[in-house]
């Protein structure tokens, strides 16, 4: 029901009266039907669900939340490495340098 | 979670026939379900199904007659020199994939069991099982790809056997290769051997092979340039032990990808086996093709690559040496063992949180949710 | 892969969790409903990084978990037949029915193929003319353009041998029907972003008036659920309650109306049981009295099939939020990812099979290991 990844269309073709799309994920490139995105161009990012493309990828509002998220924690530079502090919060005991003790990471 | 940990009744071992040691968590009474009367694909994924598998059914009957162990490969002593053997059959689907074929698989995969064991790889047999009416032309081709690789490995073949079965009853072709190497004085690796405070270390990219095959697999094909990583590791294991560094433990992370690996690894030691997610090297086609299917990278299937559990005084030069042999120059420390969490393996993720990485079940499936 | 890479930095995480804990003065319950975000949640290892008073109710939003036994005893009895091809995600070849999951009919002879798309198995039926194509068509709303599109393209291609066997759920009324519930614990949702990528979020301020509770639409990767609970905790604490999308780059309100208008033409609504919740009225979708002749319900009229749930099996109740998976008798004893009962054991996301693997670890470390 919940995998769906965006990729990027990059042809277009009609293949029994269905528009069929070649998209590409980055690494791998794979068929998606089109149709229920009929006015898709070559270029934009589609969100793609077993094989077919069921929404549009709205690169500006993409672009926007991340800005929004790094709006967040303004005070960030107070804590240090980000990942420690993820984890000293989780109760992780990770030390800062991961594979110096005797114990390993435990 | 706000709530009291959970310290459940430790289940019980099924009734009958006591097989060898049993960990505390496997084989309880069976539901309906489980009283399965015949193989099912997942027996052959090389996870929990397998091993059980191996341990309830094949051991037992077996008996005495059995060397039971679990590695790679099997060390048998005669007249005073120690000998590596390994067998390994290969049923892989589609036979010919990006960066390989069957062939290429068949003698590698068996020179790297020997290689996990710190052997010299000296001799293989081959057995191919042909199903009647695959095209000459196809088993022309991979059996050229047997000589090429075994000529790359510098091993020798030494003996076969053919059959052809029904149409119907093979899959184009099946192999078996079983090899004999040589293990040097000194050396002694075995799963057994991994220490609290050993580093895991990785040869390089993870994931590759399994990718690669399933893109050309009937019903998930995409477009990539992955290929296969497929490759004879023994000449890197060698590079590593001229270091004179005493290595505890080696593994190639094939069926069951670094999980099935580490788990089985993390069992046989009673350590706890600790990941750090963001040192995995994982290639972003690898990632990509992953996040289309639905799969686990740390599930996938590697051909090329090898695993090595370590003292962390030996970790740089073992890690030196590797990274000067070309099917090493990635190598990197991926995580470490420790004492908690015996038997387990665990990753700690990027965002600082902890993630069980159980034994895979049968074969990882893409899925869609 | 862009734009979904950027939503796992861990940075970014970081300054997310500590708003979350600088916003939270209370305990909170909030369910997120679909599966895919309690798979994001589990394998990032998010609950654990969240405050202790926020507590994650992993909800039925897993089409695998609640898809009904009996269409689940129909679907192996139509795979067994030797006429018939049949298709299926990946997802659903572990579920176990009444006595077996399709793995077993697999190794009965059956022919079970694991397919990406639904078009796949069209592309089977039109290469394999004198064999019948079976796609097993379950999922959400997300999943239900791709299944009508195929089923419209074999009526309009005239691709008779293939047929659907159709168990959608909505996610609506499966929100409504736990809301109703006397015993119900969940005070907000974080709404499955794909299914509203598909039919948009006019269908939750009703239930946000009716039940007063917060819906959050939100995403999947660790950014995109962590801003969901955000938001969702930022509601709460205020006392407010309403729908937001939390996840705008693939949702908008209206949805997308090619879809929904192919799904009014395909499908209509029918009442569904739940597997382990019982009957929900009006939460499901059939083939439409149009496309009638492609029902695989029909074609294939099973009669013979005894549906029997494992008695011991409460995945109902955890489905539900009512009871931990922990507080199941059967868990961790007949019940077990090997060995599972119900589907909550099966599924990666299941809340039960995630349990296991995090109750484990904690019993392993608890008992000094």
């Amino acid at each position: 029901m919940c995998l769906a990844v965006p990729g990027r269309v990059i042809s277009m073709a009609e293949r029994d009266e269905t528009l069929m799309a070649q998209v590409d994920f980055g690494g791998v490139t794979k068929d998606v039907c089109l149709q229920y995105i009929p006015d898709a161009a070559v270029g934009e990012y589609v969100v793609v669900h077993v094989g077919f493309a069921i929404q549009r990828l709205d690169e500006a509002s993409a672009q926007e939340t991340l800005a929004n998220f790094e709006k967040l924690g303004i005070l960030e530079e107070e804590f240090g490495d980000g990942f420690e502090l993820a984890a000293r919060q989780a109760g992780v005991d990770l030390p800062a340098q991961a594979y110096a003790t005797s114990e390993g990471i435990s | 979670m706000a709530e009291a940990t959970w310290i459940g009744p430790i289940p019980d071992p099924m009734p009958g026939p006591a097989p060898a040691a049993i960990d505390m968590d496997s084989w309880v009474c069976p539901a309906p379900l489980r009283d399965s009367p015949a193989i099912v694909m997942g027996h052959g994924g090389g996870g929990a199904m397998s091993a059980e598998l191996i341990e309830h059914l094949f051991l037992p009957a077996f008996g005495s007659a059995a060397q039971a162990e679990m590695g790679d490969s099997a060390v048998v002593e005669v007249g005073g020199a120690r000998l590596a053997f390994s067998t390994d059959s290969f049923v892989v689907k589609p036979m010919f994939f990006p960066g390989g074929s069957i062939g290429d698989l068949a003698v590698n995969g068996t020179v790297n069991d020997l290689a996990m064991a710190g052997a010299v790889p000296m001799v293989l047999s081959t057995a191919f099982i042909l199903e009647e009416g695959t095209a000459l032309s196809e088993i022309g081709k991979i059996a050229e790809a047997v000589g090429a690789a075994a000529r790359t490995a510098g091993v020798k073949l030494v003996t076969g056997d053919t059959k052809v079965v029904d149409s119907g009853s093979g899959d184009g072709v099946y192999i078996n290769t079983a090899g004999i190497g040589f293990i040097p004085d000194g050396v002694d690796i075995r799963p057994e051997r991994a220490e609290p405070g050993d580093l895991v270390i990785v040869s390089g990219d993870i994931g590759v092979h399994g990718i690669a095959v399933m893109s050309c697999r009937e019903g998930l094909e995409f477009g990539t340039t992955i290929a296969s990583d497929c490759a004879a590791l023994h000449g890197l294991v060698a590079a590593m032990l001229a270091t004179g560094a005493d290595l505890h433990v080696l593994r190639d992370p094939t069926r069951g990808g670094v999980a099935a690996s580490l788990n089985e690894i993390a069992k046989s030691a009673k350590v706890g086996v600790t990941l750090v997610e963001r040192d995995l090297p994982i290639p972003q086609t690898v990632r990509d093709a992953c996040g289309l299917l639905g799969l686990d990278p740390l599930y996938v299937a590697n051909e090329g690559k090898l695993l090595a559990i370590v003292s962390p005084e030996d970790a740089e030069q073992v890690l030196a040496a590797m990274r000067q042999h070309e099917l090493g120059r990635e190598a990197r420390v991926i995580g470490a063992c420790g004492t908690e969490h015996p038997g387990m393996l665990v990753t700690r993720t990027t965002l600082g949180g902890t993630r069980v990485v159980d034994l895979p079940i049968g074969e990882q499936l893409p899925r869609i949710c | 892969m862009k734009y979904l890479d950027e939503f796992s930095n861990p940075d970014l995480a970081k300054r997310l969790i500590e708003e979350i804990h600088a916003v939270t003065t209370r305990p909170w319950a909030i369910m997120e409903v679909c599966g895919g975000q309690t798979h994001s949640i589990i394998r990032h290892g998010i609950d654990q990084l969240l405050p202790d008073e926020i507590e994650m109710i992993h909800g039925p939003g897993c089409p695998v978990c609640v898809t009904p036994l009996e269409i689940i005893d129909r679907a192996l009895a139509i795979a067994a037949r030797p006429d018939v091809i049949f298709c299926s995600f990946g997802d659903m070849l572990r579920v176990p029915g009444s006595d077996r999951d399709l793995f077993r009919i697999k190794s009965e002879g059956g022919d079970v193929r694991v397919v990406y798309s639904p078009l796949d198995a069209l592309k089977l039926a039109r290469e394999n003319p004198d064999r019948e194509v079976v796609f097993f068509g379950i999922g959400f709303e997300t999943t239900a353009p791709a299944n009508a599109m195929t089923v419209y393209q074999a009526k309009r291609l005239g691709i008779t041998n293939f047929s659907l066997l159709v168990s959608h759920v909505l996610v609506p009324p499966a929100v409504a029907a736990i809301m109703e519930s006397p015993t119900c614990r969940v005070q907000a949702f974080l709404a499955a972003g794909h299914v509203c990528s598909v039919m948009g979020t006019h269908e939750y301020p009703p239930l946000t008036d009716k039940y007063k509770v917060p819906i959050v639409v939100t995403g999947f990767e660790p950014l995109d659920i962590l801003e969901g609970i955000r938001r969702t905790v930022l509601q709460l604490e205020s006392g407010r309650h309403e729908l937001e999308n939390a996840y705008p780059r693939a949702v908008v309100a209206d949805g997308n109306q090619a879809a929904m208008q192919m799904l009014n033409d395909v499908f209509e609504v029918t009442d569904r049981a739940w597997r382990g919740i019982g009957m929900i009225p009006g939460s499901g979708w059939r083939l439409s009295h149009a496309y009638a002749d492609f029902d695989a319900e029909k074609r294939f009229a099973v009669t013979d099939i005894h549906t029997e749930e494992s008695s011991l099996c409460r995945s109902g109740e955890v489905l539900q939020g009512l009871i931990k998976p922990h507080e199941c008798e059967a868990f961790g004893r007949e019940c077990t990812p090997r060995n599972p009962l119900g589907a909550t054991m099966v599924s990666s996301e299941g809340a039960c099979a995630a349990y296991y693997l995090y109750r484990r670890l904690d019993m392993v470390q608890a008992v000094g290991g």
